[in-house]
This record gives structure tokens, sequence and C-alpha cells, in this order.
């Protein structure tokens, strides 16, 4: 499992890289990007995202 | 412009912060360096633009027409059940006033560029340069190139999301509970209580431990926002969407011409902020007042606290030693105040929404007024036993803390 991000939604302010234990999110000119192999789950950039643009990324 | 050659300080960030840190570096003859990943100095703001006058004087800035925009008087506080508590603060040192911020952090850059200092934008700082156990410059990607700038001391000045300080191995990972989630609106054509008041809105309804609120910028313009735990499973666009709809008189009129997010750390000060070679300025290292969460005074100010500890300090070579008196000096002018009046915040987070109201109705102005100073606590509490007796053991278990 991991996250996924509506790069629509997002309003890159960086938010979730503050919040991020692992390093798994960075700020990049206009763009957050997501590393999935240093998620580790936590959610905390789900829940700390001010407009609700990072999702679990469901199972397939 | 050949970036390749050896610099004093390379700051990461072209912030408040960082334009001052370099500003004040330049001053006192060091070869000063900005990087910022930006294609431009300021937006998108991640503010509610307010900045007192108090800060202005101690980051020796004059008030000036294109980023002063609105001069605020005062503080309107509106508890939960609508009672309102009007706060003059005009002839007080929280007097200030809502600025237009794009225009004064170009300004400030402005300021750094006249007193000797470079700026590279569109220069992301990818990682750190170590050689000997010692930060010795920093990795850019610029328009896409990688290069690498060697300085004597680096300034992470890159805000609550610092790369910097993660880079460097410390601890900056925000924990939910500490910080807010923000949202905000600018807007023109809002119905305001009164251009020269700040509106703040409290209760569990406007906003989950925190508060909406309007600061004008103009006779009709505001940044109209919310600022939420961290921990809150709703967003804090769901917050401001919905008191938004229920106070939807005030916004007939409206429409919206920025939106903004961001995160701000409602917390301690960082327990490191310097490392051999660096030291970090501003939001990186959680330099905010933690009752409103207000960064960019208390950013200016360790920007001209990391140059005065920072320019002799490179005559000896940068090491952390010689840099921790930065730390110690800022922790005894401004951090230890900050942890004072975080315990004003923990307690005020306990309150429930029926508190607040009785606060709202009872409370002194004066008190009011000063909510952000450690002595107001005892105050608020008294408050709150005259007018409900009940609250004593509610009271008791945080006063003794």
């Amino acid at each position: 499992m991991s996250v996924k991000i509506d790069h629509e939604k997002c309003m890159h302010c960086g938010g979730c890289v503050s919040v991020c234990p692992v390093l798994a999110m960075e700020l990049k000119e206009g763009k957050i990007e997501h590393l999935p192999e240093k998620c580790i789950d936590c959610g905390a950039c789900i829940k700390v995202c001010p407009v609700g643009a990072i999702k679990k990324e469901e199972e397939k | 412009m050949n970036y390749d050659k050896k610099w004093d300080v390379i700051v990461v960030g072209a912030g408040p912060g960082g334009s001052k840190t370099a500003e004040e570096f330049a001053k006192r003859g060091a070869k000063t360096l900005v990087v910022e990943k930006k294609q431009q100095i300021g937006p998108p703001k991640r503010c509610g633009e307010g900045l007192s006058q108090r800060w202005m004087e101690i980051a020796n800035l004059d008030p000036d027409p294109t980023w002063t925009l609105q001069k605020i008087t005062g503080t309107v506080l509106v508890a939960p059940n609508g009672e309102e508590a009007w706060i003059d603060t005009e002839d007080k040192d929280q007097a200030g006033y809502i600025i237009e911020r794009s225009k004064f952090e170009k300004d400030l850059a402005s300021d750094a560029i006249r007193a000797g200092s470079k700026f590279m934008l569109k220069a992301r700082a990818a990682d750190l340069v170590k050689e000997n156990g010692k930060i010795a410059g920093v990795k850019v990607v610029r328009e896409g190139k990688p290069i690498t700038l060697k300085s004597d001391i680096v300034v992470g000045a890159d805000g609550v999301d610092s790369m910097i300080a993660r880079k460097a191995g410390l601890n900056s990972t925000l924990p939910l509970s500490e910080c807010d989630s923000g949202y905000q609106y600018e807007m023109t054509g809002v119905d305001l209580k009164d251009p020269h008041k700040m509106e703040l809105y409290f209760g569990s309804e406007a906003a989950n431990r925190g508060y909406v609120w309007i600061f004008p910028k103009g006779s009709d313009i505001a940044n109209v926002g919310v600022g939420i735990t961290g921990e809150d499973e709703k967003t804090a666009k769901h917050y401001l969407d919905r008191w938004m709809k229920h106070n939807q008189e005030r916004f007939k009129n409206a429409s919206i011409t920025e939106i903004n997010s961001g995160v701000v750390p409602v917390t301690s000060p960082i327990d490191q902020m310097v490392s051999h070679g660096l030291m970090l300025v501003g939001d990186s290292a959680r330099m905010v007042n933690p009752m409103h969460g207000g960064g960019i005074g208390p950013a200016l100010e360790a920007g001209i606290m990391a140059a005065e500890i920072g320019v002799p300090a490179l005559e000896k070579g940068a090491e952390k030693q010689f840099l921790q008196p930065y730390q110690e000096k800022w922790e005894e002018k401004r951090g230890k105040n900050f942890k004072k009046i975080l315990k004003v915040r923990h307690f005020f987070e306990k309150l429930s929404d029926k508190h607040l109201n009785l606060i709202a109705e009872n409370a002194d102005p004066d008190v009011l007024l000063n909510l952000g100073h450690r002595k107001s606590l005892s105050k608020i509490a008294k408050t709150l036993l005259k007018s409900s007796p009940q609250s004593i053991g509610f009271v008791k278990d945080y006063i003794t803390k």
C-alpha cells in the first residue's frame, strides 16, 4: 500500500513534507513527489493535507 | 555570473528569514548567496500576512505603503455563541499591519542584494555537501542541471518543510498534533466588521483546536482563512467552506482572488538548530509564536542573530561550537518566552465551547489583549472560575502543571 496524490487538487504547500517522518515526500518546483519505496504508510500526510489531495492507494 | 567560487554563506530559501539573513551576513562583509527553488521570490504565500509594529522595529523595517497595506488597530474575538469581545491595540505594541507579502519579500531580497548578496532562482537544494564531518555546501538542481556550490556556512531558511534540516539529520519532522493545517482565500467584496480590525472566530464548529480569521487588506479585501489541528480527519478546506456557508451574508458580494494553503508549526522550537557549518532560521527551526502561528517576525529576528554569531564564526572555521551561541542567544531572547506561550496554548486547546463563551463574556479586555503572554494564563483561569465555579477541577489541572 502507498498513497496517491491528486495533482489537480494539490496546492504545493509542502505540508505533507513537513510531517513525513521518512522523507518520502519532496516539494520540487510546482510539484509534490512521493517516493513509495520509502513510504511507511503512517498516514500523516493524508491527515495534514489542507485540501484532501492525498489518499490511500488501494491495493490492486 | 560565476557562481562556482567558494561562498562564505549559502542561504537556502528566499523567504523573509532567508533574505534577512543574507542581508545581515552581506552587510558584515560575508560573500553570500541565496538559492531559491521557485522562479520568483514571493508567491504562493502560506500565510495570513499579519505583522506587528514591534517585530518591524526589531527588524529595522519602516512602514512602506507598497506593502504595509492595512493598519490594524485591534482584534474582534468571536466566541462560539457569537459573543464578541472588541480589543483595541492602537497604541499598544500589538498594533501592526496586514502586509502584501509578495512585495514585502521582494523588498527584503532587494535589501539583501544592495548589501552585496547574490541570488540564484529556480535552484532547488537537493542535498548537502559534506566534507570531513562538516557541512561544506549545497548540491542544487538549477533549471534541471545539478551544480555543487561550496560554502563555510549553510543556512537552512527553507520553511516548515525544510529539506536542509532533514538532510543534516536534525530532528525536524513535525508531529501531527504539533502543527496546524491551514487554508485561506484572499477575497474582494467582503463585508468587514471594521476594515482595521482582525476578526477571529473560535469554537469546535469554526475550527477544531484553532480559529477562523479575517485579516483586512483593504476596505473590502481580506484574507479569510482557518487553521485546525493536523490530526483532524476533515480538511482545513472543509472547515473554511462550511464556516463561510454559515456566514454567507458576509460574502454575498465577494469573490476569491487567491487560494492559499500551508502547515504551521505550533510547538516548541527544534532541539538542535545548528550543526558543523549549518544554521537554521525561521520555520525550519519552528521559530513561530505557538499561540497564533505568526512566524515572519521571529524569522527576521533570527536572521539578524544568525549573522551576528555566524560572521565571527567564519574566521574560526564555522564548527558547531562556534555556531552554538546562536541557538543559545535565540533561546534566551525568544525561545524561553515561546515555551511559556506554548503552555497558554495547551490550556486553550482544552477549553470547551462553553468555556470560550464564558471567557468572551466576562474577561477584561486587557486580559484578552495579552493572551499570547504567559501571565495571561492565571488571569483567564480567574475569569473562568468567577463565572463558572464548577470549572475548578479543569482549571486546577492546567494551572498546577
